[in-house]
């Protein structure tokens, strides 16, 4: 497993960069140096480290200067400044034969927007390829291809050549080629920007199942924020060659650093960043088991709530009571104060994991009668969504502590109520 | 105009004498391997038997440029050997042949060299262009001042006006190769060697033979032109009807030239394609 570590890196394009620093630092901007050196930035002074096994999104638009900093990780461009540490070994210091040889090693290769697949070569031939070049011999090679052409549901077209192939098709031979090596680092350049939008989806759910199961670490570049927040577990926004802000989707979508991100995430697609963890509400009452109906009845008034979710002494979720039904037999005949709720009153309500898509809340609220709670595997209680909540998270992004959802609704609401 | 004339006659007179008297050994060396395989080539063709070789021929240009082609080029062929010119047209096939072999074994290296670097293409394009505008009848007088009268010159000669468009489209070719391409090569660590022949060539192969294709079009003018220094072949047909003007003998040589021009083009159009899938 491979981590990177990128210290102060910059790539500056064109004959003497000393001149761009030198204007840089005094903090003239990117474009006026451009003007007046003819120097072109690529990168400026980026610091971030990168976790092996995970997917990390590089993103920004076109000429922010993501690719350049993908490339300055295997030395596709040499970097002007900075220190690029990968697996503990600084890449800048190494000559051209051990960059090669650490290219094998460490790097599944790249993934690009147009395929960059060979014309003449089927598909065999180019998920070989790789390993062609490491110099692994055609039986062992082409068991390793089979096996990742299947992988990657290629199965059946082995022989073909790329120009018979559908976009999508060509690009799982892009993945496949990568695949077949056995490095950690896989580098993505806009490798879904070219598919249509269900092809491109699709893509984008496979390589996170695959993901899931080989745990490498993907260095992922786009310019199209819901891919972003889809596939990155920590995202690096760029900026004219600057990184603006770098975190995961939800630190950005909360807490965006600046207007430029901040325009940004309002063309954002939120349901698909939104989890019921990031939208429940903190329960403000719950009704123990041993709780008699007086008691129950007593923390719902007070709370102002329509409904009471039932816990145990570990918070563990029993079902929940309505408030309508449980006064009603309060005030019929003279019951027990100790009295507990009868079975028959006990709900059970609709539950959801905090991981839990926002669409699919949503779906499940449009279906459900009661409330919606949050629990975690063992059944404990950790929330409660609510409509307001979702409407907002589809709205404008989620900042409770501004709107004030609390103070509207404190503990269960019902649905309709 | 001028009080004085820039001797420049003199300076290229001087050149060629003093190379041709110190390089004698490399020159005659030349001329040994350019006689070997005009004649290889030649007894090669001629030791077949006309209709063998004109169904290989045949065969050949069907698996190339296909049937209607393959009928054209048969039926010239057997043209060729009714009216009698047989020998001379496998003559100019191998000094056309011999020449292209130099063409390719200089022009394709110069021409990747050419792709590596912007510095020797800056030295390439001026040269070339000028190789390429001289008229083709000046190439014969260096020639025979270093190799004599015959066909060893004008092989030389050939060559010298046959290899720029090898060498500007091979580096097109290569230049052309997606920039995608190579930083693919690149990230998977291919070393220049692997990048080369696993992926700038083959990607680059209809271009180059476009070029070889061109250069054997040029090659095969410049022969019958280098009929004028006793090259043999057609050539020497066409000009001993322009001698004696005689229009019919000069015609049917000129025919001949068409034919193997014709054939030579559709197969050599042909070789870019074979790399492609097959339906």
């Amino acid at each position: 497993m491979s981590n990177i570590v990128i210290k102060n890196v910059s790539k500056v394009f064109g004959q003497r960069p000393e001149r761009a620093f030198k204007l840089l630092e005094q903090g003239i901007s990117k474009n006026e140096v451009q003007e007046k050196t003819g120097l072109v930035i690529g990168v400026y002074d980026i610091s971030l480290e990168i976790q092996s096994g995970e997917v990390f999104v590089i993103m920004g638009l076109s000429g922010s200067g993501k690719s350049t900093l993908q490339r300055l990780l295997n030395r596709l461009h040499e970097p002007t400044r900075g220190e690029i540490i990968i697996d503990g070994k600084d890449i800048t210091k190494m000559d051209n034969k051990e960059l090669i040889q650490f290219r094998r090693k460490a790097f599944s290769g790249m993934v690009f927007q147009n395929f960059a697949i060979l014309p003449h070569r089927t598909v065999m031939g180019n998920v070989e390829f790789g390993l062609e070049l490491h110099g692994i011999d055609k039986e062992k090679r082409r068991k390793r291809a089979q096996e990742v052409i299947e992988i990657v549901g290629l199965k059946g077209y082995e022989n073909s050549y790329p120009s018979e192939l559908s976009g999508g098709m060509q690009q799982r031979v892009g993945l496949a080629r990568g695949l077949a090596v056995d490095a950690d680092i896989l580098l993505m350049d806009e490798a879904f920007s070219a598919l249509d939008p269900l092809i491109r989806r699709e893509m984008q759910d496979e390589l996170l199942e695959l993901q899931s199961r080989m745990k490498k670490t993907i260095v992922f570049v786009t310019h199209d924020l819901d891919e972003a927040f889809k596939i990155g577990d920590r995202i690096a926004i760029l900026k004219d060659g600057v990184m603006v802000q770098m975190g995961t989707a939800e630190e950005i979508i909360t807490r965006p650093a600046d207007d430029y991100v901040t325009a940004f995430v309002e063309g954002l697609d939120r349901t698909g960043v939104f989890t019921a963890g990031t939208i429940m509400q903190p329960v403000k009452a719950t009704a123990h088991v041993n709780d008699g109906l007086h008691t129950v009845l007593h923390k719902i008034r007070r709370a102002g709530i329509s409904s009471i979710f039932l816990v145990d002494s570990e918070k563990k979720l029993h079902g929940y009571l309505k408030a309508g039904e449980v006064a009603e037999e309060v005030k019929k005949e003279s019951v027990d104060e100790k009295k507990k709720p009868h079975p028959s009153l006990i709900h059970v309500p609709d539950t959801v994991h905090p991981d839990t898509q926002l669409t699919e809340v949503i779906n499940l609220y449009t279906e459900s009668v009661g409330p919606i709670a949050v629990v975690d595997d063992n059944k404990k209680l950790l929330g409660v969504v609510i409509r307001g909540a979702i409407i907002a998270a589809l709205a404008k992004g989620y900042k409770p502590e501004e709107n004030g959802y609390h103070e509207q609704h404190t503990g269960t609401v019902e649905k309709d109520s | 105009m001028f009080p004085f004339r820039i001797p420049i006659r003199d300076w290229i007179s001087a050149v060629v004498d003093y190379l041709s008297t110190q390089f004698s050994v490399v020159f005659d060396s030349i001329s040994t391997l350019v006689l070997f395989l005009v004649d290889n080539f030649k007894d090669g063709l001629l030791t077949l038997h006309p209709l063998m070789l004109i169904v290989v021929l045949g065969l050949i240009t069907y698996r190339m440029a296909g049937l209607t082609t393959a009928g054209v080029a048969v039926a010239g062929l057997l043209i060729v050997e009714n009216i009698g010119l047989w020998v001379a047209f496998n003559e100019t096939l191998a000094l056309v042949l011999t020449a292209e072999v130099f063409v390719i074994a200089v022009g394709l290296p110069l021409g990747i060299l050419a792709a590596g670097s912007d510095r020797l293409n800056g030295i390439f394009r001026p040269v070339l262009d000028f190789m390429q505008t001289m008229p083709a009848f000046v190439y014969l007088i260096p020639a025979i001042m270093f190799f004599g009268l015959g066909l060893v010159p004008g092989v030389i000669a050939t060559f010298v006006f046959a290899i720029p468009p090898l060498i500007r489209l091979t580096n097109l070719g290569i230049r052309q190769v997606p920039k995608e391409l190579i930083e693919a090569s690149d990230a998977f660590g291919a070393t220049r060697a692997q990048k080369l022949f696993k992926v700038q060539m083959p990607v680059a192969l209809p271009t180059v033979m476009a070029g070889v294709n061109q250069s054997i079009m040029l090659g095969l003018s410049m022969v019958v032109i280098a009929a004028m220094i006793g090259a043999g072949g057609l050539g020497a047909e066409v000009l001993r009807g322009i001698q004696r003007l005689e229009v019919g003998q000069g015609f049917e040589a000129g025919l001949a030239v068409v034919i193997l021009a014709v054939i030579l083009d559709r197969i050599t159009a042909g070789f870019g394609q074979i790399k492609k899938p097959q339906q």
